[in-house]
């Protein structure tokens, strides 16, 4: 009999069984599923999921609503347009504010990057831009927002150019979607901060996780933020260009 | 399996994950009150829930007394009646068999039934349950906010919800809604944990295919749970801002009590997509954690190894991925395209399969087994016959032609209360008498637990078997009072009668049970380490109860899957899952060697 710490290891995936049973085999291999995926990195991929299904849930309401009510909609190339020097120039802000936003997601790559090369400075300096872009991505939704309210009259109950519930929708799921983009900017700093003193260099005890920390934090950020990112996409697209 | 991998599981991989160093409570508040062990957290969850449950349940008698002796009793009156509808029907599906099933027995089970010290992030689980508890506290708030709360139906259908006339319109439908998405946020954040758990910390040796099917079942419904209760999040947001922005998401343009309102083209179907597209997978987030329970309780109580156990696993993620296309199953009566509603038949029939085959598996492995008549065992078996009744009223009501008339009647009470009332109940009971005495150290009392067990088994079918009567001649369900008619008998009022009856004593039977439980825990029958010769680890503690970091100093390791009892040429009739082949006995032990192990220890 093998003793215990037989140093014979999981059996390679040569060993595995073709097709369907052999993937079965994997999946199910000892100890871990997803061999050297750290807990934290898992877990958020599962949340991410979890995530998609509520911004799927208010992007297919959303669709319904527009589709069941007999009021036309306002055209978003009018609502959405911003005048310099007297002319209009349609999506000009949400364009600037996507841009912003896809610049950021190229930011966070570099991060990571740097993080893996445990290169501390140049981490924290690219999550602190990163950072900084996801904030003026906020304060210009607010500028937006603040332009709807004020200029334009849009409710979330009623607006003066069509459908109430151009309002409802717009404020609810930018506003969903601002939340997240405000509580990224929030971790990227305090991720940043931790970088910056060396927590990762040390394996410092996260105070929300009590787990060591290490530079795999940083791509489990990453992943949150791109996945913001993606769901702009989404918006962008169904609000802006629908 | 292929022989490569049988002649692999002799011998343990190297351990992969590191030994993870827990949080350490130095006062009795972090030990107690604000833990991060699971099995606190389980407790804390569990008590809750049960509390809460007992709430639920006395509403279930004033509803009942009410049906029972219409014109009786002078403090239920309409409005309230509808009240305690709502509530008890939420309370029991939400804050009782969800937060038991996955709050309180996944904590309990998962690490422990897969080997690891606690759940991957234990400070993260703690919020779990005080959200939870925040959600208990907020919904039962609304008794008390002027107006009372929301009797709008458990399943709050605008416009209805909302509009002017139904009860709790002021302040209980906003706190049942704000209870429901604080109890959404609460438990993400565990069901995160049970996930990453059961995928990421298990221990040497613990393939997913030698996984307790509990686990199973609690996994794939932790699952189901997440990707459900977003779109129960997003309607419960829409409504509120409904309600409390006046913004028109499911409100049509409509005259409330002689007055225009000021929504407009709003979809109140969208509502009922959104909550059916959580309601139906809900239905198995209770479900599959019950599966998983009974299988384990029934290999462990009939010295038989499960049968199918592989086409178990497989039924279960096959179960899970199918009740996310069948939910319009409950929107017959809605509208709906003939060619929508023969597709959600169809599906509706297909999850029937999987869940037959389980029926089968659970009989063939009672089937010639040394079976134990143990209360847990006596709960399955009533489990088997309950779930067996209500999937076979189901498959009445998933036709769409059959469904119309019987919708809205209370046959639709019968069936769903025999399939996820009284059937997941009986898995809790199980359950309880099953693993107690590994959370408390002692048994419960046998005598009073048969008296607890046949009272429920029995008055449950008293209650709910004349229901389905009621239903065909057409009773209708969420009815204040019948009155009278001309196509429902008299003899109806007497069997409603009846039915009061019995449920009040089965109700107060219960008392016998909640007695048995704190009584148990000081002077019950002392019960060992592992009172059933069950397998699994949880019975394979160092100590009992298991202390904090689940194992003592050693983590286990896992050589064989956990059904390995009564296995032929071994001396005792079951197997740990941890115990090396080395060290199990066998009868001849001139054949001692491993080459002639038999199949069943190196599943
Ligand atoms: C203790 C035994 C129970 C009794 C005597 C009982 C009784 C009742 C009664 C009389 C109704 C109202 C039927 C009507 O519409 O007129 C009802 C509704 C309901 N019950 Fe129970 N019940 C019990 C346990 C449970 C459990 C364990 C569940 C968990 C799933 C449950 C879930 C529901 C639901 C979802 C409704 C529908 C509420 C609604 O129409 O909005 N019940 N029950
Ligand atoms: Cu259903």
């Amino acid at each position: 009999m093998a003793p215990q710490d037989s140093s014979t290891t999981v059996a390679a995936p040569t060993d595995l069984a073709p097709g369907f049973a052999g993937i079965a085999e994997d999946w199910s291999s000892d100890q871990r599923t997803f061999k050297n995926v750290p807990w934290g990195k898992a877990m958020m991929w599962i949340f991410l999921l979890s995530d998609t299904f509520i911004f799927s849930s208010f992007l297919v309401g959303y669709m319904k609503v527009r589709l069941s009510t007999t009021t036309p909609w306002p055209k978003a190339s009018e609502v959405f347009a911003l005048s310099f020097g007297g002319e209009p120039i349609p999506l000009i802000l949400i364009a600037i504010m996507t841009f912003i936003l896809i610049t950021s997601s190229g930011t966070m790559v570099l991060a990571v990057n740097y993080g893996y090369r445990k290169d501390k400075n140049k981490t924290a300096l690219l999550l602190i831009i990163t950072a900084l872009l996801g904030a003026s991505f906020v304060g210009m939704q607010a500028f937006e927002w603040t332009k709807l309210i004020v200029e334009e009259g849009v409710r979330p109950w009623g607006n003066p150019m069509g459908a109430s519930q151009f309002g409802s929708v717009f404020f609810m799921i930018t506003g969903f979607h601002g939340f997240h983009v405000s509580v990224g900017v929030l971790f990227l700093i305090l991720v940043a901060r931790k970088v910056w003193r060396g927590d990762y260099d040390t394996e410092k005890r996260g105070f929300f996780t009590s787990r060591k920390g290490n530079y795999e934090i940083v791509e489990t950020m990453g992943l949150y933020w791109h996945f913001v990112d993606l769901v702009w996409v989404f918006i962008f697209a169904f609000f802006y260009l629908w | 399996m292929s022989n490569g991998m049988l002649e692999e599981t002799q011998v343990v991989p190297l351990a992969e994950i590191e030994e993870v160093d827990l949080y350490h409570a130095h006062h009795w508040i972090t030990k107690y009150v604000f833990s991060q062990d699971a099995k606190i957290i389980a407790i804390q969850y569990s008590a809750t829930a049960i509390l809460i449950g007992l709430v639920g349940l006395v509403l279930s008698w004033l509803m009942r007394l009410q049906l029972g002796f219409p014109e009786v009793f002078d403090f239920i009156d309409a409005e309230s009646y509808y009240q305690y509808v709502t509530m008890h029907g939420m309370i029991m599906v939400i804050y009782l068999l969800t937060a038991l099933f996955l709050g309180g027995f996944g904590n309990y089970l998962i690490p422990l039934m897969v080997g690891a010290r606690d759940m991957v992030f234990p400070y993260m689980n703690m919020l779990s349950y005080w959200v939870y508890l925040i959600a208990v506290l907020v919904l039962t708030a609304s008794f008390f906010v002027p107006g009372g709360a929301s009797g709008a139906g458990w399943t709050l259908y605008p416009p209805q919800a909302i509009s002017e006339g139904t009860p709790g319109i002021d302040g209980g439908i906003i706190l049942m809604l704000v209870s429901l998405v604080l109890f959404i946020i609460g438990f993400t954040m565990g069901g995160l944990n049970y996930v990453v758990t059961v995928l990421q910390a298990r221990a040497r040796g613990m393939t997913l295919m030698r996984m307790p099917l509990t686990v199973w079942g609690i996994f794939v419904a932790t699952i189901l749970a997440l990707l459900a209760f977003p779109a129960l999040f997003v309607a419960g947001v829409m409504m509120l801002l409904d309600r409390v922005l006046g913004t028109s998401f499911f409100m049509p343009e409509m005259i409330v009590q002689g007055e225009m309102t000021s929504h407009e083209n709003g979809s109140p179907l969208l509502f009922q997509h959104l909550f059916w597209f959580f309601g139906h997978p809900e239905v198995y987030i209770v479900a599959l954690p019950a599966f998983g329970v009974v299988s384990d309780i029934i290999s462990t109580h009939a010295r038989k190894n499960i049968f199918g156990y592989r086409m178990m696993v497989w039924a279960i993620v096959a179960i899970g991925g199918l009740s996310f296309i069948v939910w319009a199953h409950h929107m017959y009566v809605s509208g709906m395209n003939p060619y929508f509603g023969f597709f959600f038949a169809t599906t509706t029939l297909i999850i029937a399969v999987p869940t037959a085959l389980k029926m089968y598996n659970w009989v063939l492995t009672l089937w010639k087994g040394n079976i134990h008549l143990t209360i847990p065992m006596l709960f399955c078996v009533a489990f088997i016959l309950t779930f067996l009744n209500g999937g076979i009223t189901g498959l009445f009501l998933g036709n769409v032609i059959v469904d119309i008339p019987l919708s809205d009647t209370m046959f639709v009470v019968a069936h769903f209360h025999m399939v996820m009332g009284i059937a997941p109940v009986l898995v809790i009971f199980a359950a309880i008498y099953h693993w107690f005495p590994k959370m408390s150290g002692r048994m419960l009392h046998e005598g009073w637990g048969q008296f607890h067990f046949w009272i429920t088994f029995l008055g449950s079918y008293l209650i709910y078997f004349p229901m389905h009567y009621l239903g065909f001649i057409g009773v209708p369900r969420r009815y204040f009072e019948i009155g009278e008619t001309s196509f429902i008998p008299p003899s109806a009022a007497t069997l409603n009668e009846f039915i009061t009856v019995v449920v009040l004593i089965v109700g107060f039977a219960q008392v016998v049970f909640i007695a048995n439980i704190i009584i148990s825990i000081f002077k019950g029958k002392p019960a060992g380490d592992n009172p059933w010769n069950a397998t699994s680890l949880e019975w394979q503690t160092a100590t009992t109860p298991p202390g904090h970091g689940n194992f003592g100093d050693e983590l286990p390791v896992v050589y064989r899957w956990a059904y390995a009892y009564s296995v032929p040429g071994v001396e005792a009739d079951f197997v740990p899952q941890n115990m090396p082949p080395d060290e199990v006995k066998r009868t001849d032990t001139a054949t001692g060697a491993v080459a002639d192990d038999p199949p069943e220890l190196h599943q």
